[in-house]
């Protein structure tokens, strides 16, 4: 298809969406339902599978045309992990029966996933995990830990990666898999942070079995499909077009305001962050520009990065200006797992609170010295550290 | 305004830009640029004529006034080139003069001033600030009298671009209850330049100096005051400064990305080193910030409301790029990036005092506030 014709089926589907389902009185649901089977979940998987087949571009038409539409976007953070993540990987991995049974009720928020690389000894250094998958006929039984699990106490799928092959160099051993969380012998418990909520919790695999068509991509390949993923994450995290003022630095704007102290020294610096947030905010406008133009260059890989470190910076800054204030914690502490209903959260969430959670923000999905690294290796060409555990065998690789 | 015109450039911009780089990296050499910092009126008067061939001097001037008639993404591109290499050649000042200019004055003395400014016969600057402080207009003491039927200026400009190679100086003075612009030709009776040392060997600096200076009616531009043009001239000239800011950062970036790779110590390069390289990635988003704001505001010029943000932003995040991003590159070079031979002083140097220019940071932070309600 031609970028105009594309253009045009894309339109013309979402018209007719939007007139069969008015998002004004269609459930939720319903809503995204219609909106998988209308091919506008992801516009660029193949028709029947939530999309049309047609270039990537188009997604971020559909996604303002829905917003003009006042259709139902809220609260889709909480499936982050799947329509962020899991659907590129079942689009670039999966088979067209993983991708019937699993794609739509993950769009429809009716089954919610979760990723599960990370372990005690494996963090940035997720390919030296140790969960084993061991075959059993048409089956995988698969004995390990996963650790910082966001969402597992909700999800009803889980993107796995299992070591399988421990003689073999660390990449080189792994494989995929997508298991179902409540199973048997799949244990999961919540694990409480800075605070006080459980985002993500542990959980533990006791001779857990797995069909093997749930297996994703070739036995082995398993660092493959996590690349995919864990580019998807990047791309989700800080890599979108947001509009001015959003998130925490229109809070501090807001804070800034009511506080009514007037001092200069603190406004001048309050711009200043503004004008930080506001570069990277058109940073990503230019990235998404030049992806659309086809000459994407390094203005696309540097949002996850910034993003981390001014969120920290504002969201202190708001609490200094608190002033007292600042040293209190409206909602209190309480050890309690997350709903994740983003629309109460954003409610409720104090900017003490916020400065909290913030400084997740340069450890999870990479941390911002894997960052750093990636940026300095893959975008700026610099050398690579000398690597000690490359060629080894995992099963020698030093550990701790 | 994010739908105005886009940030990918055009390909005749990237023409534009390819031209202006080949033209610098053939006539204007590093070493030749160091020699001229040493001298107090720094001026390669060999490439600002190549540049007046290709018509860049000009390029945002309209065509009824001799220019080319582009608009200012297109003079945009130049900035950024010229940054890069940190040739001495007036343009900003030109540009600014120029400007000031177009906002300023009657159809009668654009006519007669801005064909030679735009091909570069005359180079023009502003003279506008009088203290190390002040904000133009803020207790200027430089006032115009009338007498015979003219002008006498009497009055002091400081820390004006390029005033010791400048033929033509825009000055600002108290005049009828406001603050007017003049047109004052170097050559005049009762004007003498000094030259001040400048942090920047490459930007010129110097002190003007006007002592009863006599002038001649038409030397009054528009014949009123006019202190929306010399808002509207410092305004061009930030955002130019920060195009040159992204042109040098960008270019230390890179210097210092070639060294980490090339330079090994320990065995190996020292690009590989964690400290090295994840400074190197903090330039990086430095510099493409810089080159999204820096961009953002050249496309908003021409767009009043934007512009309020546009500009100061480009101020604050470009200055604050370009420091860090030259700081380190010194770094990375270690010892020799501390020499005079090593080109990584040239944008240190630049990176600093182009922060100073056209109004202080904090002036530019509170006028953005301002403009965000803040
Ligand atoms: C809120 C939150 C949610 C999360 N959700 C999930 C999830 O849903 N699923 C999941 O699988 N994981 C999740 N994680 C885990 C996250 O991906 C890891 O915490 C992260 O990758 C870092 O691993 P680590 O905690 O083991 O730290 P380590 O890798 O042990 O790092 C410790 C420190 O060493 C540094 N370091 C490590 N290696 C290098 C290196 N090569 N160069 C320089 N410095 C280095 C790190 O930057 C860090 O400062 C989540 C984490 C958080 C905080």
């Amino acid at each position: 298809m031609t970028e105009h014709r594309e253009q045009t089926v894309v339109a013309d589907a979402i018209d007719r969406l939007i007139d069969s389902y008015p998002p004004a009185t269609t459930e939720a649901k319903v809503f995204w339902g219609a909106q998988f089977d209308a091919g506008l979940a992801w516009v660029d998987f193949p028709e029947g599978h939530g999309g049309l087949g047609v270039s990537p571009k188009h997604r971020e038409m559909v996604q303002r045309h829905l917003v003009e539409a006042d259709a139902p976007t809220w609260n889709r953070t909480a499936n982050v992990l799947g329509i962020g993540m899991g659907a590129g990987v079942l689009a670039a991995h999966g088979t067209d029966e993983q991708r019937m049974r699993w794609l739509r009720p993950m769009f429809t928020m009716d089954d919610i996933w979760c990723q599960l690389f990370s372990e005690p000894g494996a963090g940035s250094d997720v390919a030296g995990l140790s969960t084993r998958a061991e075959r059993d006929g048409d089956e995988w039984i698969v004995n390990g830990q996963k650790v910082w699990t966001t969402l597992a106490h909700l999800a009803k799928w889980g993107l796995l990666v299992t070591r399988t092959d421990p003689d073999q160099p660390k990449h080189k051993g792994m494989t995929y898999f997508v298991v179902d969380m409540e199973a048997e012998g799949v244990e999961i418990l919540p694990l409480y942070q800075i605070t006080g909520e459980a985002e993500f919790n542990e959980v533990f695999f006791s001779d857990t079995r797995i069909p093997d068509d749930q297996r994703i991509d070739d036995v082995g390949a398993g660092w493959r499909v996590a690349m995919t993923t864990l580019m998807n994450e990047r791309v989700a995290i800080g890599g979108n077009p947001v509009p001015r003022n959003h998130g925490a630095i229109g809070v501090a704007m807001d804070t800034w305001a009511s506080s009514g102290t007037g001092d200069q020294a603190t406004r001048r610096e309050l711009v200043r962050l503004w004008g930080e947030v506001e570069a990277m905010r058109l940073t990503t406008l230019r990235a998404s520009e030049n992806m659309k133009a086809g000459v994407p260059g390094p203005e696309g890989s540097t949002g996850k990065l910034a993003w981390a470190d001014l969120n920290k910076e504002v969201t202190s800054f708001t609490v200094s200006m608190l002033g007292l204030e600042g040293a209190t914690i409206p909602e209190g502490y309480a050890l309690e797992a997350t709903t994740y209903d983003t629309r109460e959260i954003e409610r409720v969430m104090s900017p003490q609170r916020h400065f909290l959670r913030s400084r997740a923000n340069s450890i999870e999905g990479g941390t911002s010295e894997i960052m750093r690294n990636i940026l300095g290796e893959r975008v700026l060409g610099l050398p690579g550290e000398p690597r000690v555990d490359k060629d080894l065998p995992w099963k020698e690789v030093p550990r701790g | 305004m994010d739908s105005s015109p886009s940030f990918t450039r055009t390909e005749e911009q990237i023409m534009l830009a390819r031209t202006v780089r080949e033209l610098l990296e053939t006539h204007s050499d590093p070493d030749d640029i160091r020699e001229m910092s040493l001298t107090l009126d720094a001026f390669d008067r060999d490439t600002w004529r190549n540049l007046a061939e290709m018509g860049v001097i000009g390029l945002h001037v309209p065509e009824v006034y001799g220019g080319a008639g582009y608009g200012f993404v297109e003079m945009a591109v130049v900035f950024e080139e010229l940054g890069r290499r940190v040739t001495p050649v007036p343009l900003v000042s030109s540009f600014v003069a120029s400007t000031a200019i177009l906002a300023a004055a009657t159809e009668e003395q654009r006519s007669s001033l801005l064909p030679s400014v735009a091909s570069g016969d005359v180079v023009a600057t502003l003279a506008v600030f009088e203290d190390a402080h002040g904000q133009p207009g803020d207790s200027m003491t430089t006032t115009a009298t009338r007498r015979d039927g003219g002008w006498v200026l009497t009055g002091s400009k400081r820390f004006v671009t390029d005033a010791p190679v400048a033929d033509l100086f825009i000055v600002a003075a108290n005049v009828d209850g406001g603050v007017g612009l003049f047109a004052v030709s170097v050559d005049n009776e009762g004007v003498s330049v000094e030259p001040v040392p400048s942090l920047d060997g490459t930007r010129p600096l110097g002190t003007v100096t006007l002592s009863a200076a006599p002038l001649g009616t038409d030397a009054y531009l528009g014949g009123q005051p006019s202190p929306n043009a010399i808002r509207e001239a410092l305004d061009a000239g930030v955002v130019a400064l920060a195009q040159e800011q992204v042109g040098g950062a960008q270019r230390c970036l890179e210097m210092s990305v070639e060294y980490a790779q090339s330079r090994y110590q320990f065995g190996r390069a020292i690009g590989s080193f964690q400290a090295i390289k994840h400074m190197c990635a903090n330039m990086l988003v430095a510099v493409e910030h810089a080159k999204s704001v820096a961009w953002h505001a050249a496309r908003s010029l021409d767009d009043p409301e934007e512009a309020l943000i546009a500009v100061p932003l480009a101020k604050s995040v470009c200055s604050d790029a370009y420091l860090l991003v030259a700081g380190d590159a010194i770094q990375i070079h270690g010892g020799i990036g501390f020499t005079w031979e090593h080109d990584a002083h040239l944008y240190f140097k630049r990176a600093k005092s182009t922060s100073l220019l056209f109004g202080s940071l904090g002036a530019y932070r509170d006028r953005l506030g301002d403009a965000l309600g803040a």
